[in-house]
């Protein structure tokens, strides 16, 4: 019963902060919306029994995107009128298309179907904790998938650092691969010529 | 008790709220993004709930894959605004039109 209370609540909140991350004026304030709406989530997640995903949730997301969110729209200025211009025009349309979809995959569902189906006994217990349960399954199962997932980060993080390097005219900075591959010849010049009798150092 | 059904709905509405928003912010291609962060997340939650009704590991897996992708394409989808905003001085979407697509 509490799990049920919980769940509506959460749920409430988790549907009120989509709303706002969509119609806010403000980019900063949907993103932060958009933070209270995966930390909703991820409590949701929790609530299923799915620890670790929600834990990952707060960590990848909250921690790591909605902060690289926030930064990149508060480094670009964004004029909000030029933005918002269109918002009245396509609300309607909007509207109408989420609520039919709405409509259409609730018939599908056929909520009250599965409303008697209660969720079984959390299988995770017998393997401990929902994180080794998972692990297990990541680790033999899905190892190729992980090490692909692994490279993808990678491939991503590059991409982000090059998409975003650029190269500015007139700074005077070191090139240290350029400083490695100097030859000898390019610095030094060596004179050949005939030896002289050392000075005496009587001047004439 | 909480019931499968109840985790579903939840999701289809989360999906449509971000398809709404999708439709709604034509000209902000930051709250685009967030948009389809939400859908991602609506999947998520059928993945969690199907997972856990089954008692199948394999649907928290893909979530865990899910969120690893979604994070390499914010981090690529926020460095092209970046560089867009630096040549176009905009983010307005229906101003991007150099291609003429």
């Amino acid at each position: 019963m509490t799990q049920q209370i919980l769940f509506y609540a959460f749920a409430a909140v988790l549907v009120a902060s989509a709303l706002a991350v969509i119609t806010v004026k403000n980019s900063v304030h949907a993103a932060l919306c958009l933070v209270l709406t995966f930390f909703t989530a991820a409590s949701i997640w929790i609530l299923a029994e799915a620890e670790f995903l929600g834990l990952a949730l707060i960590v990848v997301y909250v921690g790591a995107v909605m902060v690289l969110f926030l930064f990149v729209v508060m480094m670009l200025d964004i004029k909000e009128e030029a933005v918002r211009e269109g918002f009245i025009r396509f609300l309607p349309v909007g509207v109408v298309v989420a609520v039919v979809m709405l409509a259409e995959m609730l018939s599908l569902i056929g909520v009250r179907a599965l409303q008697a189906v209660p969720l079984p006994e959390n299988p995770a217990l017998a393997a401990g904790s929902n994180t080794s349960w998972l692990g297990k399954a990541l680790f033999t199962q899905f190892l190729l998938p992980f090490e692909v997932a692994a490279l993808i980060l990678t491939v991503a993080l590059i991409a982000a650092v090059t998409l975003t390097l650029r190269k500015r005219g007139g700074v005077r900075s070191q090139k240290p691969g350029q400083q490695v591959l100097v030859q000898r010849d390019e610095r030094l010049r060596v004179v050949k010529m005939a030896s002289e009798a050392p000075s005496t150092g009587e001047s004439p | 008790m909480i019931s499968l059904a109840h985790f579903i709905v939840l999701g289809t509405i989360l999906f449509c709220i971000s398809v709404a928003g999708i439709f709604i912010n034509r000209k902000n291609v930051i709250v685009l993004l967030m948009a389809i962060e939400l859908m991602l997340l609506a999947v998520n939650m059928n993945f969690v709930a199907f997972s856990r009704y089954l008692g199948d590991p394999s649907g928290q897996v893909f979530v865990f894959f899910i969120l690893t992708v979604a994070a390499a394409e914010s981090a690529i989808g926020l460095a092209i605004l970046v560089v867009l905003f630096r040549n176009r001085s905009t983010i307005n979407v229906a101003e991007i039109d150099s291609m003429k697509g």
